[in-house]
């Protein structure tokens, strides 16, 4: 009896965990074989503690090198489909055009589409204009899928903004330039910070896309497909681990510093 | 002021405002401020909706201005005419000698205090009012933005963000961020709307005291009649895009010039009467059988035997005996014989209900000094008045012709 009550009470904070840790579980399972020392090519039971593969995160041959390439491609990607991306909300949530209507739904398109229908048709498109396949085929693919995710994140931000903060602005002498980068920007900076990340995130991560452009560049999760065919290194949980140990450092950071600041503003 | 700026203006104005504007000039050149609000044949069209029919309107320098209307009724639409927030479908924005009318907003020597407020979420206190002067490209901006924050009483809350605050101290940024700019004009579009009443009318007093504190011409839009009267010095009464009326409060409550501005400025009893005949200064009427008498000055409408008026009189200004008592009210008021049909209690005054044969649903408000236990839903009683707070107005419901005529008192 007593025991139930006590489950009733923390029931809200137990489905909690319970869900936490079903997120949590397999980045665990990579961070603790991050630290495995396999006897075999495969790194799928627990042999032993080794620090090796972190020691020297760059042993396998290839695995670097594939990393750099994604981060830039990520990089870049972020960049191009965030301003264009950024643009395309403002056009879509500001002003009237003709075929406004029909942009607003094409832009779901790439969210909508099944990813290797669209990596056949962008290889075919490719090839049919006789573009070599390799970093700017990949850029270019990913700028297309992620510009959607950007453009709802910072459509959903214009439209909630009251237009009367630009009107404001006006009437407080700012000029069209003055009004856009003191207000408009720094109000649409959450929903367009949201896109970027989101574009990062999506770059970075995708394989079927990437392997129908890529030609013979080697992205770091094409890296990771090609060594499970062959047996996995240790390096690849290393890698794993490092990226969601940086993630999960930026997010504390973001929060510890809204809270500093709002300790600060009482 | 240049010469050339005066020619200008001349050429735009009849024979009569010339005059007007020359001597005035004089008076704004020494007092070296921004002038009068000048619009001229201002409207606005959407489509093939009106807004705002064209107007002529001229809100003095250094007053109180309030546009009084109903939701959609053009009042907004004309104060952002004057911020440039929307550009007139034809019609001048002049300020003082000065054609506005193409300048955008933010070349404007004007602020705005919005309806929501508008302040910018992402900027603290301190920066929302230090806006308008950074833009201005003013460096040193701190003593200044101190001592606007003194005079709205939020220098505690300098560093907070806007949302943190109460909708009353929000307001007051709001005021702040506006009035640091020392613009020639202040609009404020609706700014204690979004106030609970009894915050409302503190915020009142302030604002009226803000403005007799810094001198500035003050355009307040609202749609609170009783906002309208405490606060401005002269009220236009805006209905479907034209002003109906326009002047003082006072002057706009005891002589209303329709019967849109009658029942819109508080409540009136209107009844219809028929043109009996004329006596000296008075036009007496008969309604329901009874003679009553109105000023022939206080009568807008036109007065032709025969003819029909409407009959106005404010329920305060109305008294109310029993019956049994009608021997003893003086001769020469004006008496409605009646039956009590509701009353209700408020504290200071008992509101009474009285039908009669020349108006149905008379309402009658009576100050608890003597209260008579017989006035009770029933009760035969008469209605009497001093026949010179009656005012007479033109059956015609919407009465255009004074709407024109409000246009050209404006003017002058």
């Amino acid at each position: 009896m007593a025991l139930l009550h006590r489950l009733r009470r923390h029931l809200v904070v137990l489905a909690g965990l319970l869900t936490l840790g079903f997120l949590l579980l397999p980045n665990l399972v990579v961070t603790v074989f991050s630290f495995n020392d396999p006897k075999g090519r495969f790194n799928y039971t627990w042999q032993g503690f080794s620090a090796d593969a972190w020691r020297d995160p760059c042993g396998v041959s290839g695995l670097c090198g594939s990393l750099a390439v994604s981060l830039q491609i990520a990089l870049w990607a972020t960049l191009g489909a965030t301003v264009l991306g950024t643009m395309t909300a403002f056009a879509l949530a500001r002003y009237r055009f003709r075929a406004r209507g029909a942009v607003n739904s094409l832009v779901f398109l790439p969210m909508a589409m099944p990813e290797a229908v669209m990596a056949a048709s962008l290889l075919t498109l490719f090839l049919n204009l006789g573009a070599e396949l390799g970093f700017w085929t990949i850029l270019i693919a990913h700028v297309m899928f992620c510009l959607s995710f950007v453009v709802v994140a910072v459509k959903a931000r214009v439209m909630s903004m009251d237009p009367r903060l630009e009107e404001a602005a006006r009437d407080l002498y700012a000029g069209p330039a003055q009004t856009f980068l003191r207000v408009t920007l720094p109000i649409a900076a959450p929903g367009i910070g949201a896109g970027a990340l989101l574009a990062f995130a999506l770059s970075f991560d995708d394989f079927v896309i990437t392997n129908f452009t890529a030609g013979s560049t080697v992205t770091f999760p094409m890296f990771v497909w090609g060594s499970a065919q062959r047996g996995t290194p240790v390096q690849i949980n290393v890698v794993g681990t490092a990226m969601f140990a940086l993630a999960v450092l930026v997010v504390l950071a973001g929060t510890a510093g809204a809270n500093r600041r709002r300790k600060l503003r009482g | 002021m240049t010469t050339s700026s005066t020619a200008r203006n001349t050429t735009k104005n009849t024979a009569k405002s010339t005059t007007e504007s020359t001597t005035e000039s004089t008076t704004r050149t020494m007092t070296n401020r921004g002038g009068d609000v000048r619009l001229t044949g201002i409207s606005k069209t959407y489509g093939s909706l009106t807004a705002v029919h064209p107007l002529d309107l001229t809100v003095p320098q250094g007053s109180f201005f309030a546009l009084l209307g109903a939701s959609g009724c053009g009042k907004t639409t004309t104060l952002r005419m004057i911020a440039g927030l929307e550009e007139p479908t034809a019609g001048t924005v002049c300020l003082g000698d000065r054609d506005v009318t193409r300048l955008p907003p933010h070349k404007r020597p004007v602020n705005t205090v919005f309806q929501s407020y508008a302040l910018f979420p992402h900027l603290d206190v301190f920066e929302n009012v230090a806006f308008g002067l950074r833009r201005r490209g003013i460096r040193s901006v701190k003593k200044q933005v101190e001592e606007m924050l003194e005079l709205v009483q939020l220098g505690e809350q300098a560093r907070r963000r806007p949302h943190l605050l109460s909708g009353g101290q929000q307001q007051r940024v709001a005021v702040a961020r506006a009035l640091i700019n020392h613009p020639e004009v202040l609009l404020l579009d609706e700014p204690l709307g979004a106030l609970d009443l009894r915050l409302r009318r503190r915020m009142q007093q302030e604002l009226k005291r803000i403005q007799t504190e810094v001198g500035i011409t003050f355009v307040h839009v609202t749609h609170d009649q009783e906002e309208a009267m405490s606060m401005a010095d002269t009220v236009a009464v805006m209905n479907a895009g034209r002003i109906e009326q326009l002047g003082a409060p006072a002057d706009l409550y005891e002589r209303p010039g329709t019967a849109f501005v009658a029942n819109f400025l508080g409540t009136s009893n209107l009844i219809e009467a028929e043109v009996h005949s004329t006596n000296g200064d008075d036009v007496v009427l008969t309604a329901g059988g009874g003679r009553l008498a109105v000023p022939r000055a206080r009568c807008a409408a036109p007065v032709r035997t025969g003819g029909r008026v409407l009959l106005g009189i404010r329920p305060e200004k109305t008294s109310l005996t029993h019956a049994d008592d009608s021997a003893g009210i003086p001769a020469g008021r004006n008496r409605v014989a009646g039956r009590i049909t509701a009353t209700s209690f408020s504290g200071v005054a008992t509101s009474y209900v009285v039908d009669s044969a020349a108006c149905p649903g008379f309402e009658a408000y009576v100050q608890n000094i003597d209260r008579d236990p017989r006035l009770v839903p029933g009760a035969e009683v008469v209605l009497h008045w001093n026949p010179a707070h009656t005012f007479g107005l033109d059956t015609a419901p919407a009465a255009r012709a004074g709407a024109a005529e409000a246009g050209e008192e404006a003017r002058t």
